[in-house]
């Protein structure tokens, strides 16, 4: 169905050097990024200052159990242990960064430049992930992955504004995922294992991994299978041993799995994810308001969703209460498909695009989602997007609707310039690269039916001409899509306060995430019925 | 379904179509045209801007005076509050000794125009008196903002004017990349951002306008570049510095025109009637008139100030200028400098008028105002930088290495700002960008000889750098690195102008045989 990996090419004109290009590449985010050091950065910034604090000044058998802070370590125990790598330096730099009591919310310009700086070079995880995984593709495709992955506005959003490591994290993932692409199943199973010692949240896409690696690497015959899958399973469990063997040993073992699931925290973050959960609520609001009106007796919900912290209580009026459970079902239900495909043919080629899927699911009806999350399958979705045509104009959209559903992230005035350039110039990329990209194939069609071929300038006007009739354009569907885009932008930044002034503040941010979230899930449904339809027929 | 299938089979095989356009590393970027490409760089230019803005301006919470942050502030509180025949008369109401008006009107009126935007959202930061000192956050955003905006309203569109004019005489198989190049390091000049975004100034107002009038010369308007050009001497009187290359280019064209008297007598009428209309509020009466003026000379500021790489600054740590002679008689001196080192490339122009000429003569005018006149500051190397990025394809050397010790020679003053951070980043990436991989190909043989002075200077400034940075000059000389530093850079301009001025001379003998050639056609 998609265009296979590249047939190699014969040697370019000009011998290009892939890895100095790649560098370059980085390079130039990393002073971007220099550049925005002084800017906004969320508690996030504090949280992980505290965790270097903990790891440092704590024995491990309490770092699960500390409460000096709210922010209490919460990630598995790669990430402390990362973090404890980084308290070394942070401790030769400025001791009071990593004291318990006198660093809290210490905010002096060693901190700020010593964390900036760990997650600008934590990045090169992430260089080194998009370097094995492209390392076999064509020149084109190529810069395409690096402008979208190195140069990703909502990485620069997160991570090196927000504050968060997930660069590093999607560079562990994209790494386990080329050495499955490669066919090094064993590896790329053992990475994904650290990978979820680091972040239990990629966890979503284990079961695409077990089927995957269960079908592939171990289905070679009674004996052999037997014996592969046992190596597979020693080397995840030993993994697991050693994150958790200490804490085990030190009995914290029940303290660190209810600091990792705190489910506690309700359906919705704070700030609702665009997911199919939006949608949920605000049918329920709906339902609640009309059966008030035909006279049923509503009672108010008592918890709110704002709120955070939701508690026993349903925050629901009209419809049934959502657990856990039933989200974690509904993720495996959306997620089957894509595990009976991976079943039937575990192809190498397609596992970027099936752990994707999987993320995309669990973004849509997970539990507790942060709108941080749909990093997760955006940048996997990137090295998908330009093995063809289709996939890149879906993931024109969905990533520009990602982009554009963590602005909230960034409120303050100051930075409001910058978060919206990012998202033009990465569109502007986006959109010229795909453009270039795709008008080549439909030029040759015209080069080849025109007579001949007069020189290379000539073919690009033509290839240019061509792309303007059929190669990379957006559909009216879309455009109008992202022009009522521009226009809850402006309503939420200027006709808003002009018309509300102070009053109704979370109109905005819900017309945002609603907006979003028809984005995400039309787009989503629409290619998942395109991709899984025949398959679906067919099990039916 | 079946649609895209059958792109899909295109897509394969486009493969070998591709091995074509691949031989230009940059073609995806470019392969819409300059306008499209123009977008994107000035994109990431205004990011990079935008991004510079976050940290701290001149004189950030450093009272009593400041710096000049709170000079535009103050101007904004002055033209809002009071009415226009107050503006440059020292008053109980405007004190002059506090940040008074030194910019000719067009600077008035930008302010008046940057301060009723800023009343709008945030009054009491350019409230007359109570804002004196006023720092805030709204305030400090509001103030860039204003900055941003004028950058992209018009030094922006007036580089793609440039690159549109500059380009569009040329042969059509000129490689798109380079022209998306030098779009880029016009654009993303460290020097100007720095100062413009960092520093807090509105240079990008007054050498906007300059490049719109150079590209209008470019493309023979010269009506609309001597009104362009009046624009940006009545936004900033430095823009003088280019006065002589303008002058004489223009001269010297309509000295070969058919009625050289009406032409200039033309040229003449258009840059008095810009002055006239910016000047209006002021013309109605002599006295006026020199108060203005008055204000826009500053003679008892000496001849230099801080430690500018300049002649009169670098000489006088051996001549002490300022002791031997009076201000008088330095003025005279100076004027007397200035004038002979610029008159060479004025007589070249109205000899051979040339475009490239045109270029290499607002060079080497700026070049010797910055060198050799009275009251030059280590911000003024941005207007020699200026005609330097638009030759930056000519002279790709010059301009890099121009441009790092333009930079060099701020740092000083870009370390009391507090802007060191942005300096190192913007200068990385200005190298970065200078040698991007597969894109432009510069590759001139470099002889050993070249190659080790190249690498002895550039380690020299790096160790300068280190230096600057981590030690404390000696108690007996507490400006020891700046004058070093200072030592250095103004070697490097000297060197670098006199290499401008031999090459603008050596333009003559190629236009006299175009010149010939067409005569014998």
């Amino acid at each position: 169905m998609e265009a296979q990996t590249a047939p190699k090419l014969q040697n370019p004109p000009k011998p290009r050097n892939p890895i100095t290009e790649l560098w370059w590449f980085f390079a130039i985010s990393a002073c971007v990024k220099l550049l925005l050091i002084p800017a906004y950065k969320s508690t996030d910034f504090e949280v992980h200052r505290h965790w270097l604090a903990i790891t440092h000044s704590l024995p491990l058998s309490q770092w699960y159990s500390d409460e000096t802070s709210i922010w209490t370590l919460d990630y598995p125990p790669f990430f402390a242990y990362f973090e404890r790598f980084l308290s070394v330096f942070a401790n030769l730099i400025d001791p009071q960064i990593v004291h318990l009591q006198k660093g809290l919310n210490y905010s002096s310009n060693t901190v700020l430049y010593f964390q900036r700086i760990s997650v600008i070079l934590s990045d090169l995880c992430l260089l080194y992930g998009v370097f094995r995984l492209t390392r076999n593709s064509d020149s084109m495709k190529q810069k395409m992955i690096w402008v979208l992955v190195i140069w990703s506005p909502m990485l620069v959003i997160v991570d090196h504004l927000h504050f968060q490591y997930n660069g590093f994290l999607l560079g562990i993932l994209l790494i386990s995922l080329s050495c499955l692409e490669e066919g090094r199943d064993l590896m790329g199973g053992l990475i994904f294992a650290v990978l979820l010692c680091f972040k239990h949240l990629f966890a979503v896409a284990a079961p695409v991994y077990f089927v995957y690696l269960l079908r592939h690497y171990c289905w070679k015959g009674l004996v052999r299978g037997f014996w592969r899958l046992s190596v597979l399973g020693t080397v995840v469990v030993a993994v697991f041993a050693l994150a958790y063997a200490p804490f085990v040993y030190h009995g914290q073992m029940q303290q660190v799995i209810h600091r990792m699931f705190p489910f506690g925290r309700g359906l919705c973050h704070a700030y609702w994810a665009p997911n199919f959960w939006v949608f949920y609520i605000i049918l329920d609001k709906v339902l609640a308001f009309l059966l008030g009106r035909l006279g049923f007796n509503i009672q108010a919900p008592a918890a709110s969703f704002t709120g955070g912290l939701v508690g026993d209580s349903s925050p629901f009026a009209v419809l049934p209460q959502v657990t856990p459970a039933t989200t974690f079902i509904l993720v495996l239900i959306s997620l089957s498909p894509c595990l009976i495909k991976a079943w039937r043919h575990p192809r190498p080629s397609l596992i970027t695009r099936w752990v994707a899927y999987a993320y995309t699911c669990g973004f849509m009806f997970g539990w507790h989602v942060h709108e941080k999350a749909s990093l997760h399958f955006v940048i996997p979705l990137a090295i998908v997007a330009v093995q063809s045509l289709d996939n890149a104009r879906h993931y024109f959209l969905i990533s520009i609707v990602s982009c554009y559903s963590l602005f909230p992230l960034l409120y303050e005035a100051q930075e409001y310039p910058i978060r919206v350039l990012l998202l033009l110039l990465h569109s502007t990329l986006m959109w010229l690269g795909f453009s270039a990209q795709f008008a080549n194939g439909i030029a040759l069609e015209t080069a080849n039916s025109g007579k001949k071929k007069d020189d290379d300038f000539q073919t690009k006007r033509r290839s240019v001409a061509a792309a303007q009739k059929g190669g990379f354009i957006i559909g009216c569907v879309h455009w109008s899509y992202l022009v009522g885009m521009l226009l809850v932008e402006i309503w939420g930044q200027f006709l808003h306060p002009i018309i509300f002034g102070e009053k109704l503040p979370f109109i905005p941010l819900m017309l945002i995430s609603t907006y979003c979230g028809i984005g995400v899930i039309g787009d989503k449904s629409i290619y998942w019925v395109r991709s899984n339809g025949n398959m679906v027929g067919r099990i039916l | 379904m079946d649609k895209t299938s059958k792109k899909k089979g295109n897509f394969r095989k486009g493969k070998d179509e591709k091995l074509i356009v691949e031989s230009d590393g940059w073609w995806w970027l470019i392969h819409r045209g300059i306008t499209a490409s123009f977008l994107s760089i000035a994109l990431f230019s205004l990011l990079v801007r935008a991004a510079v803005s976050l940290h701290p301006y001149s004189g950030a919470g450093n009272p009593p005076k400041f710096g000049d942050f709170e000079a535009q502030r103050h101007w904004m509180e002055i033209t809002i509050n009071l009415p226009i025949n107050q503006w440059y008369r020292n008053s109980t109401v405007n004190d002059l000794g506090y940040w008074g008006l030194d910019y000719p009107p067009l600077t008035a009126y930008q302010s008046y125009v940057h301060g009723l935007f800023l009343r709008h959202f945030s009054p009491e930061s350019v409230a007359l008196f109570a804002s004196r000192g006023h720092e805030s956050y709204l305030g400090k955003l509001l103030m860039r903002w204003t900055v941003l905006s004028s950058d992209a309203l018009v030094f922006f569109p007036a580089v793609l004017y440039f690159v549109l004019v500059y380009y569009a005489g040329q042969n059509p198989s000129r490689r798109r990349s380079d022209i998306a190049w030098h779009i880029t390091i016009i654009l993303l000049n460290p020097c100007l951002i720095l100062i413009d975004h960092g520093h807090f100034q509105y240079n990008c107002i007054s050498l906007g306008l300059t490049v719109g009038a150079i590209a209008s010369v470019l493309s023979d308007k010269d009506l609309v570049a001597c009104v362009l050009y009046s624009l940006a001497l009545n936004h900033k009187q430095m823009s003088a510095y280019f006065a002589p290359a303008f002058f004489s280019h223009l001269l010297g064209k309509c000295l070969r025109r058919r009625y050289p008297v009406l032409e200039v007598l033309k040229l003449g009428l258009v840059v008095l009637g810009t002055f006239v209309v910016v000047w209006w509020p002021y013309v109605h009466s002599t006295e006026a008139f020199f108060g203005v003026l008055s204000r826009l000379a500053p003679f008892e500021r000496g001849i230099f100030e801080d430690y500018v790489a300049n002649f009169w600054c670098t000489t006088s740590v051996l001549v002490k200028w300022k002791r031997l002679f009076p201000t008088q008689s330095l003025k005279l001196i100076s004027l007397g400098a200035t004038v002979s080192t610029f008159l060479p490339s004025m007589i070249q122009q109205i000899w051979a008028p040339s475009k490239p000429g045109f270029l290499y003569g607002l060079l080497n005018s700026a070049f010797s105002f910055y060198l050799f006149s009275f009251q030059v500051h280590e911000k003024s190397i941005l207007l020699p930088l200026l005609p330097a990025s638009l030759l930056a394809m000519e002279e790709p050397f010059l301009f890099t290495w121009m441009t790092l010790y333009a930079l060099f020679s701020m740092f000083p003053l870009l370390h009391r700002d507090k802007l060191v951070l942005p300096y190192l980043a913007l200068s990385a990436l200005f190298i970065l960008l200078n040698h991007v991989p597969n894109g432009r190909r510069t590759t001139r043989d470099t002889s050993a000889l070249r190659s080790f002075v190249i690498t002895v200077s550039v380690l020299c400034s790096v160790v300068l750098h280190v230096v600057y940075l981590s030690l404390h000059p000696p108690a007996r000389y507490p400006f020891l690195f700046e004058a070093l530093i200072m030592l250095v850079c103004f070697s490097q301009f000297v060197i670098l102008t006199v290499y401008t001025n031999a090459k603008q001379w050596m333009l003559l003998k190629h236009s006299n045989l175009v010149d010939k050639e067409k005569k014998l056609l």
